[in-house]
């Protein structure tokens, strides 16, 4: 079993409500905290290495460390639980099950940051979830963590649950500062950066459910015993969310030090893949990031074990390597399309591209168009190379990164699987009824055996 | 006329104070979906009430109100089957219940029942991809689903609209 720092109490009966959190141990981190300047506890974030669990993988020390501090001028933390990136559902785990595990962390963040009023935006379909979370705020400002002068500290805060109404694109910083402002979920033009300029053109961090959970075991352990969980720049535990062709979908928290195959064979974690059938691909890091056939998943290019940490994922670059992304771990057996996966990714981001900028506008309702054609037998040949050039005048060509998240997916499906779409092509009846199955693509452990 | 309840308005009021002086369009999103709780989706009228309540101009809410997809910029059915079908669900059966729904119900994508009780609408990933397939009812998400218990869940939507006839 590796360590668990956010999920071990997830099955304490009761462990949703104040009195049982409390009596296990909660919000020690902010005694602890409100001893300490606010320049301590970002020291200690920085000593911990913890990185953004959003999907960029940003050092939170080093954020919280930018935030502009000018006289007079309120600042404000606001917490990402837009969680839309399809094969996410971890932030959704922890809101649910550990409501007081978060609002500690905020109430942490908040001091260090100097919030007096924090913003939790929450993605519109979890609608049932900010009951859960004003519960939370509710009793932990009964007793005194939250309000005026918490625990006589001298520093006051409140927490705030907004809903979103269904925009993918308001995961992103800006557009999420855009959307708690009222308005369309637009992604700004960076700089000004949110540190300088956020959330009503105050200084403004933005942090993901996870990372914010995290700042708990962080000043529960210390900055630098955390740092000493895990391997290298991957320090701490990561949620895990798998889903797909596997035994045991769910929210799995890792120490970084397991390999990819034994997180999907394992019977503590995905358990294997049902009905006996083989592995073929695998999208470790949410939709964005590059899907892998199961040779490279499990091995990297240079034959070196590939383990779940930010730097053996993307080991190999685009070329040979994925990413840890967000933590979406999607896996595909023998029977899956890859070409009908990837159109399903593609429409999804034809459907979520907030349209300001034409390249990721126009480009994503091409490929989808494109993948259409292809995967219903109506593709040319000349059709792969002419989606493979619009992904790639997507990517870096736009105001956000939604457009190179919506170019990723297709560049690696058909970096990888290209001879199944020209099994498409060349088999425009065939593909109706039939898929082009697991191929050259060999379940690594086969091959292992 | 479109007008909320007194608790409505109570709660309106208690966001406005969430945000600073003056940034009471913040409260457009929330008090959007106060609105669509009430009435059932957004009318020109209901959006022309928000903008009054919020001190803002009518065409700040449409703006919002056209980009977000929860938000029903026309009737629908009492029941809104919201089912994904993203790739992590469309590998664990969405296809099949979708086309199960559809002739259950005797309608496409994108309409409604004659009875006005079902819309049935496909959604993009809801964060229960571990959990597929799935949908969305009202406030609350509908798991693992199968025929058998999509059965059960247009039951019970009958049962509680006959009940609360
Ligand atoms: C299109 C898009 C969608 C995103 N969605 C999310 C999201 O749902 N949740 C999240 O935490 N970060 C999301 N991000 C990343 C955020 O912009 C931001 O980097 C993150 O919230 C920072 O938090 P962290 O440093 O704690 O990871 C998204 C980014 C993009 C470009
Ligand atoms: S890249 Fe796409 S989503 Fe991002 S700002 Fe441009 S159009 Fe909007
Ligand atoms: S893909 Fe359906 S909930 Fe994520």
């Amino acid at each position: 079993m590796g360590v668990k720092l956010l999920l071990d109490k997830a099955h304490v009966e009761g462990i949703r409500y104040y009195d049982v959190y409390r009596r296990e141990g909660g919000y020690r981190s902010v005694e602890k905290a409100l001893k300490m300047s606010p320049a301590d506890i970002v020291e200690e974030v920085k000593k911990s290495g913890l990185r953004g669990r959003g999907g960029a993988g940003f050092p939170a020390g080093m954020k919280w460390s930018f935030i502009a501090k000018p006289e007079g001028v309120p600042r404000h933390l606001v917490c990402n639980a837009d969680e839309s990136e399809p094969g996410t559902f971890k932030d959704r785990y922890l809101m649910e099950f550990l409501p007081h595990l978060l609002i500690e962390g905020l109430i942490v963040a908040s001091f260090a940051l100097g919030s007096n009023a924090t913003y939790i935006y929450i993605r519109g379909e979890y609608a049932w979830i900010p009951d859960i979370l004003e519960q939370a705020i509710n009793e932990a400002k009964a007793n005194g963590w939250l309000g005026k002068n918490i625990q006589g500290s001298g520093f006051d805060c409140e927490i705030y649950v907004q809903r979103g109404a269904g925009a993918y694109i308001c995961g992103e910083e800006t557009a999420l500062i855009e959307s708690l402002e009222g308005k369309r979920g637009n992604p700004r033009i960076k700089p000004p950066f949110p540190a300088v300029k956020g959330v009503w053109d105050r200084p403004t961090v933005v942090n993901n459910v996870e990372t914010l959970a995290a700042v708990v075991p962080v000043i529960n352990m210390g900055g630098e015993a955390y740092s000493k969980i895990g391997v290298g720049k991957s320090t701490g535990t990561k949620l895990i969310s798998a889903c797909g062709n596997i035994n045991k979908p769910g929210v799995y928290e890792i120490d970084m030090t397991i390999s990819v195959e034994e997180f999907v064979y394992s019977d503590e974690y995905c358990g294997g893949i049902p009905n006996g059938k083989r592995l073929k691909a695998c999208i470790p890091g949410g939709s964005s990031v590059p899907i892998l056939p199961a040779n490279l998943l499990f091995k990297t290019a240079k034959g070196e074990q590939r383990m779940m940490n930010y730097e053996s994922l993307s080991d190999g670059g685009f070329a040979t390597g994925s990413m840890m992304g967000s933590g979406g771990f999607i896996v595909l057996d023998e029977d899956q399309c890859v070409v009908k996966h990837t159109l399903t990714l593609a429409r999804f981001y034809r459907h979520e591209s907030c349209g300001q900028c034409s390249p990721c506008r126009e480009g994503t309702g091409w490929m989808e168009k494109i993948l259409k054609n292809i995967e219903t037998g109506k593709g040319k040949m000349t059709d792969i190379d002419l989606l493979w050039d619009i992904q790639r005048k997507i990517e870096g060509n736009t105001i956000c990164p939604l457009g190179d998240a919506a170019a990723w997916p297709v560049a690696a499906a058909i970096r990888h699987f290209r001879d199944e779409f020209e099994w498409h092509v060349n088999n425009p009846e065939l593909c109706l009824t039939q898929n082009f199955g697991l191929a050259h693509y060999a379940d690594a452990r086969e091959v292992v055996a | 006329m479109a007008q909320f309840t007194e608790e409505r308005l109570a709660k309106v009021k208690e966001i406005i104070a969430r945000y600073p002086d003056g940034k009471q369009k913040s409260a457009l999103l929330p008090v959007l979906h106060l609105a669509q709780e009430q009435f059932g989706w957004l009318s020109s009228e209901t959006m022309d009430y928000v903008a009054g309540l919020l001190q803002i101009e009518p065409i700040e809410v449409y703006e919002v109100a056209t980009f977000y997809s929860m938000y029903n910029l026309k009737p629908v059915g009492k029941y809104m089957f919201e089912v994904c079908q993203t790739g992590p669900c469309m590998v664990r059966g969405s296809e099949d219940i979708i086309e199960y729904i559809k002739q259950k119900l005797g309608i496409k994508v994108g309409e409604t029942t004659a009875d006005g009780l079902f819309t049935l609408k496909t959604v993009e990933c809801l964060g229960a991809c571990g959990y597929a397939p799935m949908m969305q009812l009202g406030k609350h998400y509908r798991e693992h689903l199968t025929k058998e218990k999509v059965d059960a869940i247009i039951e019970e939507c009958r049962r509680n609209a006959a009940a609360n006839n």
